[in-house]
Parts: structure tokens; C-alpha cells; sequence
């Protein structure tokens, strides 16, 4: 076991970089391939983002850690983690909507969206499957997800736009180039394989 | 009187594409000779079996979406990108594994985004990524160096039928191939840098690598030959050189048997002046603006040294150019250089008044 912070390093590094959500684990490619048409919303999409999957992180760590496990019930964590990650969502979009307009704004449109991202509920699930992580480790977890996440979806965005101006063949123009773009994403980021073993 | 409209670029260069491409062609030469001289007729006979794919496959491309084909072909692309791949790949590399990499490259990685010009990403890099990750074992079968103790280099038969199987021969890859320097450092953990340099003949040359240090030098004759004749800007090597000796620099981690290796040694090792000079700087799937090139090559540099130090395959210039690719336009939104007449540089995204 390494020392604290090289550890909490190690997570960020292998959840941004050896292991992204996206482009290794292919978790959340419903926004990976919706929402990454124009730079501007893809930003927008990876702020809510960001935010919420900290905060669901560290809340079904909490429900996990201290509802679930003392009272036996860990078969019911899927089922919960929709539930928590839904009442994060919406009590995230009713505070930001009170507090600042302007977040809202900006944000408003995909808070609601990100409930239905799988990459949510996996990182819940993936954290509540490892061992002694604490709810820093757990806190981390989800930003480097987050962090992980928002890197390709930006990368991807700028590189679609460019895209839409290519001379694509018909039968691949749209849908099909953005899929053929993300695998050939996928196998770069192939390279960090190896990188960190946690 | 009629007017006659113009609109910028009122001066061209007399360069054109095919001439670019010729040129590049053309430096590549001592590159690819010392590497015959070194290991063999291997990466000669599969530079031309590759030229043969590439162009069919281009022409195969062009003749289905019904474009002209000797238009096409006449830009010569298709032959540079045979020459990167020929170049990077090991010499003794069969048959079908270059078809499969070839016809990738240029197929899916060049064409599916509308031929040259249009691809984001190198599409020699990724034809060689792809073999990477699908066939490893046969990727790291690198020959001995010639005049390494104990080995003869491979005749040209010899080399024909290790590629062409079907021709005949039973050459036994294991008792010929070696693991390269790059290979021997990374997997070394109890010996300090000067024993493993007198113990193991792939780290025997004179400054890194035996062998690899003439091939890499020889890239870099071709490549100031090319900055030379202006075919690019020295912004993009100069960034992927640079970051490379402040990371081996920085991260040396001494003389021991914990070491990454010198400075040198990473410099003249694996891939890295063919790719400074001839990979990071593709026009198409690179950065823009010089200011955008520079931080392009330091992408590259940095994560050169970060997959090969620490990662999990044996050379990373393939992998560091790609990741670094997917971020080009990225970093051209935020490197526009200011236009002539206008104050203030647009950075990043529009804002909200502009649109």
C-alpha cells in the first residue's frame, strides 16, 4: 500500500487516463454519441456531469457504507443507486435552479439527461465493489470518472466538428464516422494499458 | 473594364502536393537504407509488398466511390504512408500482417473520412496501433543488429520466405529475433545501467541502442533535410524533442537498476526521429497554427516517455501520436493566432455576442 496521497494519485491517473469510462470501459456512450455534436454543449454536458457524479459517488458510498451494509441488504444496491442517483439529479437541478440562474442556464438542459447515464450508476456500482475504499477514495473515484469523461467528450466534440466538414462516403456521413471515430479513440487510448495496476 | 475579383492567397508556393510527397519520400531513403544495412532485407521486401496494398487499396477506395483514380494516386500519399508503415513496422513482419494493417490504415483510417487531407488521425499510426493491439506477439519480433556477436544477418531468400511463408523454409523466428533495447530496459529490474550495457548485446552501441542509434540518425539527416527544403516548421520536432530530453531528464531515476535510461538513449531509441520528423509533422491529423505545432510536439514528447517508462508496450511513439491526434482540434481552438487587422485573437468558443 502505497502512501495516501500517491494512492489518491493513482486513482485519478488510472480513472482519467487507464481506465476511462468511456474509451476503455465503454460506460455512458448514450452522451459520449448525443450530446458531443458541438463543442459548446459537450462543455456544458461535462460541468453537470462532473458535479453530479462526485456527489452521486460520495452518496451512495454513504447509503452503501451505512444503510445497506449494517443491515444486510447489499443485494439491493443496484436498485438503491438508481433511486439515490435520481434524488441527487433532481435535488441538484432544484438547488442550482434557486441559487444561481446563470449555472442554470448554462447547465439546465443536461442535468436531467445525466440520470440516464450509465457511467453513473457505474461508478457507484464499481465503487461499492472494491475494497476498503474510503469515502475520500470514493469522493476521488467519481471525479476522475467525471474528469475522465468530460477529456474525451471535449476531444470528441472539437474532433466532430471538424469531421462535419469532411468529404465522408455517403454511407458513412453522421452516426456512422462519430462511431468509427470513437472506436479508433478507443484504440489510443489502448496505449496507456499497463500504465498503473490498481 | 472588367474586375476581376480576387480573394487571398494571391502568391502560392511552387510546392505541390506531390512534389511535398516525393520529398518526403526522398528523406526517407538513408533512413531505410542503414535500416536494410542493419537488419536485413526484411523491411525492404515488405516496403514494396506494402506500396503494393496501399496503392490498391486507394485506387479499390477511389474506384468505388466512383472518383477518378489516377488522380488519386498521383499524389503519392498513399505511398508515404506504405513508407511510414514499411519503416516502423519489425522487419520479418509476414505477409498478412501488413495486408491487414495496410489496407486498414488507408481504408478505414484515410478514405472513411474522405481521402487525404480530411483524416484526423495518422493513418500510418493507426494501422500500426491496430497490429499492436491485435497481434503483439509478432509485433516485437525485431532482428538482431548486424554485427551483433553470434549472428549472421538474413540473406534476401531468407528474408523472403520468413514473410512469404508459402515460399517455403522453416526459419525458426525464436532462436533469430532479440528483444530491442527499449524492450531490455523496461523489463530489467536488477541490473544497474552499465552492467546491462556489457552484458546485453541490443544496448552494445556506441551512444544507445546497437543498431537503432545509426537508424535514428539517419532519420534525422532526412528530417533537417526536409526542414531544409521548408516542407515544415521546426516548431512541431523541436516540441517533441524537447519535452522528450526534459522528461528523460527529469525522470532518469539514476544509474541503478531502477533507471529509465539517458537522455541519449531515449533520443537515438525505437521510433523517436522518425517520428519527430515525419510522423508529428503530418499537416492533416496535426496542429494548425506553430504556436498549436509546438505544444502538439510536447504532447507527443510527454507521453512518449510516460508509455515508455511506465506502460505497458515496448515503444509509444505510434499510441503517444494518436492520443495526441484526438486532441489536435482541440488545441487549434485555443491557439488561433491573431488575424491581420484585428485586435484580440478568438479563443476557445464563440461568444455569446459574436453568434
Amino acid at each position: 500500500m502505497a502512501d495516501p496521497i500517491t494512492q489518491l494519485v493513482l486513482i485519478l491517473v488510472s480513472t482519467i487516463l487507464v481506465n476511462n469510462f468511456v474509451l476503455v470501459q465503454f460506460l455512458g456512450l448514450c452522451p459520449f454519441m448525443g450530446v458531443s455534436g458541438k463543442l459548446e454543449t459537450a462543455m456544458g454536458m461535462s460541468l453537470a456531469t462532473t458535479f453530479v457524479l462526485t456527489l452521486a459517488s460520495v452518496c451512495s458510498y454513504i447509503t452503501f457504507e451505512y444503510i445497506l451494509q449494517p443491515l444486510g441488504l447489499e443485494f439491493l444496491k443496484t436498485l438503491t443507486f438508481i433511486l439515490v442517483i435520481a434524488v441527487v439529479v433532481q435535488f441538484t437541478e432544484m438547488v442550482v435552479h434557486k441559487t444561481s440562474p446563470i449555472l442554470y442556464k448554462v447547465l439546465g438542459v443536461f442535468l436531467p439527461l445525466i440520470t440516464s447515464n450509465c457511467a453513473v450508476l457505474g461508478v457507484a456500482l464499481l465503487n461499492s465493489n472494491r475494497m476498503d475504499s474510503t469515502l475520500l477514495d470514493s469522493a476521488l473515484y467519481g471525479f476522475g470518472a467525471a474528469v475522465g469523461f468530460s477529456l474525451v467528450l471535449v476531444l470528441f466534440a472539437a474532433m466532430r466538428e471538424r469531421i462535419a466538414a469532411a468529404d465522408v462516403p455517403l454511407p458513412f456521413r453522421g452516426g456512422a464516422i462519430a462511431m468509427v471515430t470513437a472506436a479508433l479513440m478507443s484504440l489510443a487510448f489502448m496505449g496507456f494499458t499497463g500504465l498503473i495496476k490498481l | 473594364m472588367a474586375l476581376i475579383r480576387q480573394t487571398s492567397p494571391h502568391t502560392r508556393g511552387a510546392e505541390t502536393t506531390s512534389r511535398v510527397m516525393q520529398l518526403v519520400m526522398l528523406a526517407a531513403l538513408p533512413g531505410l537504407l542503414v535500416t536494410t544495412a542493419m537488419f536485413g532485407w526484411g523491411t525492404f521486401i515488405n516496403l514494396i509488398w506494402i506500396s503494393l496494398i496501399a496503392v490498391g487499396s486507394e485506387a479499390l477506395v477511389a474506384r468505388l466511390r466512383k472518383r477518378p483514380v489516377a488522380f488519386y494516386l498521383r499524389d503519392y500519399s498513399a505511398l508515404v504512408t506504405a513508407v511510414l508503415l514499411a519503416l516502423a513496422l519489425p522487419p520479418l513482419a509476414p505477409w498478412w500482417l501488413t495486408l491487414i494493417g495496410t489496407a486498414f490504415a488507408i481504408i478505414v483510417a484515410k478514405h472513411l473520412y474522405g481521402g487525404l487531407g480530411q483524416n484526423p488521425f495518422n493513418p500510418a499510426m493507426v494501422g500500426y496501433v491496430l497490429l499492436l493491439i491485435s497481434f503483439p506477439a509478432d509485433m516485437v519480433n525485431w532482428l538482431p543488429a548486424a554485427g551483433t556477436p553470434g549472428y549472421e544477418t538474413l540473406s534476401f531468400g531468407q528474408s523472403l520466405q520468413a514473410i512469404f511463408p508459402f515460399l517455403g523454409g522453416n526459419l525458426d523466428y525464436d532462436a533469430i529475433t532479440m528483444a530491442t533495447a527499449l524492450d531490455v530496459v523496461r523489463e530489467n529490474s536488477s541490473l544497474t545501467w552499465s552492467e546491462l550495457q556489457a552484458t546485453n548485446a541490443a544496448l552494445g552501441g556506441t551512444f544507445a541502442g546497437k543498431g537503432w542509434e545509426w537508424v535514428n540518425i539517419a532519420y534525422l539527416a532526412g528530417g533537417l533535410f526536409l526542414l531544409y527544403r521548408k516542407v515544415f516548421t521546426w516548431h512541431a520536432p523541436v516540441g517533441m524533442l524537447g519535452a522528450l530530453i526534459v522528461m528523460s531528464l527529469v525522470f532518469k531515476n539514476g544509474s541503478g537498476s531502477d533507471t529509465h535510461g539517458t537522455v541519449l538513449f531515449h533520443l537515438l531509441s525505437g521510433a523517436t526521429m522518425l517520428g519527430a520528423f515525419f510522423i508529428v509533422t503530418d499537416p492533416v491529423s496535426g496542429a494548425t497554427s506553430n504556436r498549436g505545432r509546438l505544444i502538439f510536439g510536447a504532447g507527443v514528447g510527454i507521453l512518449v516517455y510516460v508509455i515508455r517508462a511506465w506502460g505497458g508496450y515496448p515503444d509509444a511513439v505510434a499510441f503517444a501520436v494518436l492520443l495526441m491526434n484526438m486532441a489536435a482540434p482541440t488545441i487549434d481552438y485555443y491557439t488561433q493566432p491573431r488575424t491581420y487587422g484585428h485586435k484580440k485573437p478568438r479563443k476557445g468558443l464563440a461568444k455569446p455576442e459574436d453568434r
